[in-house]
């Protein structure tokens, strides 16, 4: 190792650089949106040269929740369930047109946009989105874990 | 057995169950009244027309029309390879209609959909609750007369601005 004997970085900027290259994804998907995210997920666009490759089926081992299709009045409840379910810290990521807003559905059935049930990091329009948007939104969250405050109270001593 | 002696042979085993006769596309449709929908099915369910398969049942809602809610009934025959539609329009004030569930096993969730959406009530029905919606639902969000952006939800939402 000549010429990197250390390294100086800060805590913050080390714990961002290693989430944003390690997200575990949960994918949460009701509709046709489905489709676009096979193809994001798979060899072809490879959303894994992101480091966001490792689906994993259950919420709790999930950072990240990756909301894809029509959210009903009566799914609200179950992805608010698995919403609390995942651990600290969790990002949301609203995949297509039906999550952002309710897209082209205004009526008893639809939640007119999920961040009406939980919060929202980024917002994928597109109906659906191509592949390209879901990796460039992806890019965004990145930034945004990157640039993220971590909240340290409970390193507080009392 | 050809078209007109079909619906000959039906008119003739159903009697005055059957108030029009019409044609859509080739495959013909029976208007029936309300009353004799259930004896009328039975029928057409046994030879000699062997109509063995409810392929779908549903609802219109025709506001402006007395006959308020269209009932639609289509029959597909296996050994025949023939459809059959039928139809028949129950009033807006207390809609109801007998229910075909001793005759197919798939009218019940047909009708329960139907209740859902339109508020047709299915007398003899072995378990008329909603099918699409949730408990606690309030009205039949397929009738015109829904306004058409009335939402309730289940859990509580952000407040809209």
């Amino acid at each position: 190792m000549s010429g990197l004997d250390f390294v100086t970085t800060r805590l913050e900027t080390a714990l961002g650089w290693g989430r944003k290259f390690s997200l575990f994804h949960y994918p949460f998907i009701t509709a046709c949106c489905g489709m676009e995210y096979m193809s994001a997920a798979c060899a072809h666009f490879d959303i894994d040269r992101f480091g966001a490759g490792l689906t994993r089926f259950s919420p709790r081992q999930a950072d990240l929740l990756l909301v894809v299709g029509t959210i009903t009045h009566k799914l609200a409840p179950v992805l608010r369930t698995v919403y609390d379910q995942m651990l600290e810290p969790k990002w949301v990521i609203a995949f297509g047109a039906c999550t952002v807003s309710g897209g082209i559905y205004q009526n008893y059935a639809v939640v007119q946009g999920i961040d009406r049930i939980i919060p929202v990091d980024v917002y994928i329009p597109g109906c659906p989105p191509r592949p390209e948007m879901v990796l460039d939104g992806l890019l965004k969250l990145q930034d945004k874990i990157q640039h993220q405050k971590q909240d340290w109270r409970w390193a507080k001593k009392p | 057995m050809g078209q007109e002696t079909l619906i000959d042979g039906i008119r003739a085993a159903l009697g005055p169950a059957v108030a029009a006769v019409a044609d859509s596309f080739g495959d013909p449709v029976l208007v029936l009244r309300p009353e004799a929908v259930r004896p009328a099915l039975a029928a057409l369910r046994e030879a000699p027309f062997d109509y063995a398969v409810l392929l779908d049942l549903t609802c219109v809602d025709f506001a402006a029309s007395e006959g308020r809610f269209e009932l639609v009934y289509h029959l597909y025959s296996l050994s025949r390879n023939v459809r059959l539609r039928l139809k028949a329009s129950v009033p807006a004030a207390d809609p109801a209609v007998a229910s075909l569930a001793g005759l197919w096993k798939n009218a019940e969730w047909l009708e329960r959909e139907v209740f859902d959406m339109f508020g047709v009530r299915f007398e003899g029905h072995p378990d008329l609750r909603r099918i699409l919606t949730y408990e606690g639902f309030e009205g039949h969000p397929l009738r015109k007369s829904y306004p058409w952006r009335l939402a309730q939800p289940r859990i509580p939402l952000k407040d809209d601005v």
